[in-house]
């Protein structure tokens, strides 16, 4: 491999991609996760619950459209063959997102008779827009297969998605609530918890059989060995996360954010052993990044802008979390 | 049923339902800052109130405009791979950099105009509005720069069947950029200022005589009877660069057969494409070629010039015909509203009431707008490079239809529920007047200045 322009730039496309993927799936999953939970909360509780993503989850979403775009922008003929083939997912997925972003903002101004109709359509909103991308996931691991094989494999992974997205708000109320509500969410993480390492292990276990080249690239000696940490850690931070409950939470609130913390490294080692899977395709087994890849000038001038603009939004998104750091308060939106 | 017509519509009812959002966010994020600003000066909490209550129409339109938005940007790929495939050299870095530069930026920084009033201090607050209104005016600059190279492309070659840009320059400042841009940026400011006037013509018609209401009439009904002089001026030279560049859509909007002199300003007609001819037609003579050549001779371009190459007449006759239709009114109406606010201090009765519907007028005119100028590409996507019907997907007639109908029954359904809020806050809003406590500023008096009451 010669590392001139024309080969590093897809790859390099490739990194932020997965990054804004691996970013967008630990924020914006804890928004849905929060959804999801609206199931099992109280009317006051979904209120303190909606307060601790108010201010960010505009922001966490936007991960999306870069990656999206990422994908639109650096692998335009990837994006058109998986979009065309995931055609109906997308939808839902679409119909999904519209009603928890519109839910949002529509439950805190409608008359107060019509909040609880807006709550009910946040928590269906998140609940499809979850099982949706866990669906397009566990298809797209499979090449994009659409028999029957990779639709039940598909919903599958939509179910482990959404129990771990469950995890994530229920870790993130564990870090932004206090007394009851706190409580609360530590069984919640408990069960959500259970939940996710029973879904990983079955992907795990089932995705290198049913796709042979991701068994080739798996168990094959000596890279067995190198990648043998991945699920080695991911399950020893499963164990010590569930240990961890039973103490939570803490005297002074200490360790608040560490289930958050630690769920986000099983995300990013999860994530890490995907890419493995996959590289260097950007469509399984049909595009490699390169084949799919825009011309290098359009790359070259996107990557320019990059460079200066992601440390700015990296940055003002610490301050943002910063301003609204602390437990949640009621939001004196009116 | 035919993918390709029901991607159509499904892209146009989809881009339709977005750009009523950003037309309302581009615009009122300045007016928001216009508000801080007079009560950074004034100390007047009346202008804190205002502010407070168009930061949530902001917020909810933001909210709209963001999910309509992401469900587009799937939409290029699940309708139209052809697309990207085919200028996405030139359409990627476009968009990326509107996501990059524009969108963070907004996504940011409104949790901290939202809900920061209490936690920044009042220059942080009054930064963050800024950001998100430059924010939000930079992504109009990044998009209508794509819309309008599709229009008018230039700066690139073709290798191989794929665009290639050549000068980046010419491609983001191509013919029709600068015109276009100004023009939705006014036709953004009409809006906002239409909607806060009307809003604030039911806050007074159901008796709120508070000074938050006049701050909010005054400041929708001033702006609106500036702006619109200057957008009608805009759309003449859009027009006149519309003539040079597409002529053929020129041809179409004033519904002209034939190429000639002394061409006719149609002003009712019911264009027949099929028999090349204007039915019912009611025409001031010379009109169009004053208008467009300024010079009663002047030769207009006609249909017949483009045989198979120009866009459907009638959806673009008539949708140019109101909006300009609407921008009259608009002149109509923001005047004698300024009018009697400057001399007479009072609003009559039956003016507000015009007023009350007059709020959506933005809305109306906007997409009239975009009508006539999206229809009036046709049969392109992108001017001589890529047909419409070239860059259609393989997905089934069937999904699309499904897909279809039940994005049409959303839309609707979140429109009833938006405009409901709407009414609900103008409401809420009177019936509070200014008595309703400030958030935030009795609170924190350290970071504030003082809370002026």
């Amino acid at each position: 491999m010669t590392f001139d322009w024309p080969t590093l730039l897809p790859l390099i496309f490739a990194g932020l991609m997965g990054l804004a993927i691996l970013i967008y799936v630990i924020l914006d999953g804890f928004d849905l996760g929060i959804g999801i939970l609206f199931a099992v909360a109280e009317d006051s509780e979904q209120d303190t619950m909606i307060a601790a993503i108010g201010p960010f989850w505009d922001a966490n979403e936007t991960w999306l459209v870069l990656a999206v775009g990422l994908l639109l922008v650096a692998f335009p003929m990837a994006h058109g063959v998986i979009l065309t083939a995931l055609y109906i997912p997308v939808f839902v997925l679409l119909v999904g997102l519209i009603l928890r972003g519109v839910a949002f903002d529509f439950r805190a101004k409608v008359p107060s008779g019509k909040k609880h109709r807006w709550n009910r359509i946040f928590f269906l909103g998140s609940v499809i827009a979850s099982l949706a991308q866990g669906y397009m996931l566990g298809v797209y691991v499979l090449g994009l297969d659409v028999g029957l094989g990779g639709m039940a494999f598909g919903v599958l992974v939509a179910f482990c998605l959404a129990a771990a997205y469950a995890a994530m708000g229920a870790a993130w109320v564990i870090y932004k609530t206090e007394g009851e509500l706190q409580k609360k969410a530590v069984r919640w993480l408990r069960t959500a918890l259970v939940l996710t390492a029973l879904g990983m292990a079955a992907v795990s276990l089932a995705t290198p059989f049913a796709s042979p080249r991701i068994f080739d690239k798996w168990f094959v000696w000596p890279q067995m060995l190198y990648l043998s940490p991945l699920p080695i850690l991911s399950a020893l931070l499963f164990l010590w996360l569930w240990r961890q409950t039973f103490h939570l939470p803490r005297p002074d609130d200490r360790h608040a954010l560490t289930p958050f913390l630690t769920l986000a490294a099983i995300f990013a080692l999860g994530f890490a052993g995907l890419a493995w899977s996959f590289y260097p395709y950007v469509v399984p087994d049909k595009l490699t990044v390169w084949q799919a890849a825009s011309a290098t000038e359009s790359l070259a001038i996107i990557l320019a802008g990059t460079v200066v603009v992601l440390p700015v939004i990296i940055f003002y998104s610490f301050y943002a979390y910063r301003v609204f750091g602390g437990k949640a308060t009621d939001l004196t939106y009116d | 049923m035919d993918p390709l017509i029901l991607s159509r519509i499904q892209f146009g009812a989809n881009i339709s339902f977005h750009i009523l959002f950003p037309t309302i966010t581009i615009a009122l994020g300045w007016v928001l800052l216009f508000f801080k600003l007079r009560y950074n000066a004034t100390n007047d909490s009346a202008w804190m109130r205002a502010y407070f209550t168009w930061v949530k129409v902001f917020a909810l339109s933001f909210a709209m405009g963001v999910v309509s938005g992401v469900t587009m940007s799937f939409q290029f790929g699940t309708n139209w791979p052809g697309y990207m495939e085919k200028v996405g050299n030139i359409a990627g870095p476009l968009l990326a950099y509107e996501i990059l530069t524009a969108f963070f930026l907004e996504a940011a920084f409104l949790g901290i105009m939202l809900f920061g009033f209490r936690r920044v201090s009042n220059r942080v607050h009054t930064l963050a509005t800024v950001l998100v209104a430059g924010g939000t005016t930079l992504s109009a600059f990044w998009i209508i720069a794509l819309n309008s190279w599709m229009q008018t492309p230039a700066g690139f070659e073709m290798i191989d069947g794929k665009a290639h840009a050549v000068d980046w320059w010419a491609v983001v400042f191509n013919p029709s950029m600068p015109y276009r841009l100004v023009h939705m940026l006014l036709a953004s400011g009409l809006t906002v200022s239409f909607l806060i006037a009307g809003l604030s013509a039911l806050r007074y018609l159901s008796g709120d005589r508070s000074e938050s209401m006049w701050k909010a009439l005054r400041t929708g009904v001033f702006t609106a009877a500036i702006l619109i002089p200057i957008q009608i001026f805009a759309g003449d030279q859009h027009g006149l660069n519309t003539l040079q560049h597409q002529p053929q859509k020129i041809a179409a909007m004033e519904a002209n057969w034939t190429t000639g002199p002394n061409v006719p300003l149609v002003l009712f007609a019911l264009p027949d494409e099929a028999a090349k001819e204007n039915k019912f037609e009611i025409a001031i003579p010379d009109g169009a070629s004053l208008v467009l050549r300024h010079s009663t001779s002047g030769v207009v371009p006609g249909l017949d010039a483009y045989p198979g190459n120009h866009p459907p007449v009638f959806p673009l006759f008539w949708s140019f015909r109101v909006m300009v239709g609407t921008g009259l009114l608009m002149l109509a109406v923001s005047w004698s509203a300024a009018f009697f606010l400057k001399r007479r201090h009072s609003l009559p009765k039956p003016l507000a009431m015009l007023m009350v519907p007059m709020a959506l007028s933005g809305w109306l005119a906007t997409l009239a707008g975009w009508y006539t100028t999206e229809i009036g590409r046709q049969p392109w996507l992108v001017t001589g490079v890529l047909k419409t019907a070239d860059a259609v997907g393989p997905v089934a007639g069937g999904h699309v239809a499904l897909t279809l109908a039940v994005y049409l029954i959303l839309y609707v359904l979140l429109l009833i529920a938006y405009l409901g809020v709407l009414v609900h806050l103008a409401l809420k809003a009177a019936k509070d007047g200014d008595t309703s406590p400030l958030p935030g500023v009795m609170k924190t008096a350290m970071s504030q200045p003082a809370a002026g009451e």
